[in-house]
């Protein structure tokens, strides 16, 4: 009889220290995951606020050349100051979030390729060196945006396939780790705005 | 309430995305810097350039990649040079000191394209106007006229003196992470059950039992293998082949 208990015991005590082994591990990956998530999506904003910072040079070259073009050039300002207002939160990259994050920019880069087709007509703007700086760099950034998008979409799907599969799930869900939304392409949006001077 | 929200995670899934590199082109084995897939270099022009460029990447680990195409299959050459030298992992991991030279050669239907990436190590030293700069000076006038070997043997050149300060050619210790493991203390623990488990049936059989043991043991170990963070390690011709290194965006390209 006492042997019986012993076994007993002995089995409940061997089934909580696997248990506890593989919630360990498996949440210790998770929490790896999702810090590289939110690490991405810092490099996401980065590259975005990159953007934004180089705006006041670019605006202020053109209307050096372009003076006539004060609407578009508003519409530009405007536009990145909506932009940098939006910034979210690693920690509640929700589906609506994302979105409107998404929205501003995307109202950022079309005020840019508007105003990008204005330039067309100033060919001493096109000359201007530093103006031809600004515009490496410009396309150097949208490349940067595509690039840091893709990598967050990348890192957000290997956390969201760990958490999802079995038995993983299980513990995904006791220990609230949510899936991670994906950056997703708006009309037009994956490919960078036509820069041509 | 944990129904929906799994099933609109499920639906979320459903929504995912096929964006990974399927047409770029694998790694080459045993590893190189000069890849002329275009075949618009010949033997001599492409052993002087992997020579060069392989004594440079010695010196300093710094391993600029040259990749030549017949076509970019549908992609924008900029994000081609990018998912390359990601995959191919161009660079030392961690310096990110690697760069992408892609020359897609003229043809009569389709423009030709040239593109330089610097991996987020060397974006500093060479910044989007410079690349801009060496595509529009070094190769540009050159590949106009055909001369591929001598475009690229002066952006080599180029991208070789504005680099050469940055990295040196210290041995980069590939971290060989060790994965904490509760192994041993579920053994030790299982042991001190077993003892005193030993101990109150000493008379009946045992021995049978010690498989299902060994068994637990092997599964509570089996979970902590998981597939992350083991990379393979090159070794080959090259200093040990390409290093892992990352791509930001950085460059600029040009056409003609």
């Amino acid at each position: 009889m006492k042997r019986k208990s012993w076994i007993i015991l002995g089995i409940i005590v061997v089934i909580l220290l696997i248990f506890y082994s593989s919630a360990k591990n498996t949440y210790n990956t998770m929490v790896d995951l999702q810090e590289g998530v939110n690490k991405q999506w810092s490099d996401v904003e980065n590259v975005y606020q990159r953007r934004a910072d180089l705006i006041p040079n670019l605006v202020n070259t053109v209307k050096g050349y372009a003076s006539h073009e004060k609407e578009t050039l508003t519409q530009v300002i405007e536009a990145r100051a909506k932009a940098t207002k939006v910034s979210i939160n690693a920690d509640n990259l929700n589906a609506q979030n994302i979105q409107q994050f998404q929205q501003a920019q995307q109202g950022l880069s079309s005020a840019l390729s508007k105003l990008m087709v204005v330039v067309e007509k100033y060919p001493d703007l096109k000359a201007n060196q530093n103006f031809l700086e600004l515009q490496s760099q410009l396309e150097g950034t949208e490349n940067r945006i595509a690039v840091e998008r893709r990598k967050f979409n990348q890192s957000a799907k290997n956390y969201n396939t760990f958490i999802r599969k079995f038995p993983k799930n299980i513990y995904a869900s006791i220990f609230n780790f949510d899936k991670k939304t994906y950056f997703e392409a708006m009309k037009g949006a994956d490919k960078a705005p036509e820069v041509k001077f | 309430m944990k129904l929906s929200k799994i099933i609109f995670l499920a639906g979320l899934f459903l929504l995912n995305f096929n964006s990974f590199a399927q047409n770029i082109p694998d790694k080459p084995n045993p590893p190189r810097l000069v890849n002329d897939f275009a075949e618009i270099l010949t033997v001599r022009e492409k052993q002087a350039l992997e020579n060069k460029l392989v004594t440079f990447s010695n010196e300093t680990s710094t391993q600029i990649a040259i990749v030549t195409v017949k076509s970019l299959n549908g992609y924008d050459k900029a994000s081609f040079s990018f998912q390359l030298g990601e995959k191919w992992g161009v660079g030392q991991k961690g310096s990110d000191n690697g760069i992408i030279i892609l020359v897609k050669p003229k043809t009569r239907q389709e423009r030709g394209q040239v593109f330089v990436a610097p991996g987020y190590g060397l974006e500093g030293v060479v910044p989007d106007a410079t690349a801009k700069k060496i595509v529009e000076h070094d190769m540009l006038p050159l590949f106009k006229r055909s001369e591929y070997y001598s475009g690229l043997d002066a952006a080599t050149n180029t991208l070789i003196s504005l680099t050469k300060g940055e990295f040196t050619a210290t041995q980069y210790n590939k971290a060989t992470r060790k994965k904490s493991s509760h192994l041993p203390i579920l053994f030790i623990l299982i042991a001190i059950f077993f003892t005193i488990f030993g101990r109150s049936g000493r008379h009946r059989s045992m021995g049978h039992n010690l498989p299902f043991w060994m068994l637990l043991g092997m599964m509570g170990g089996s979970s902590n293998s998981g597939s992350f963070g083991d990379f393979s390690s090159g070794g080959g011709s090259f200093g040990g082949g390409f290093g892992g290194g990352s791509f930001g965006g950085g460059g600029a390209g040009g056409s003609w």
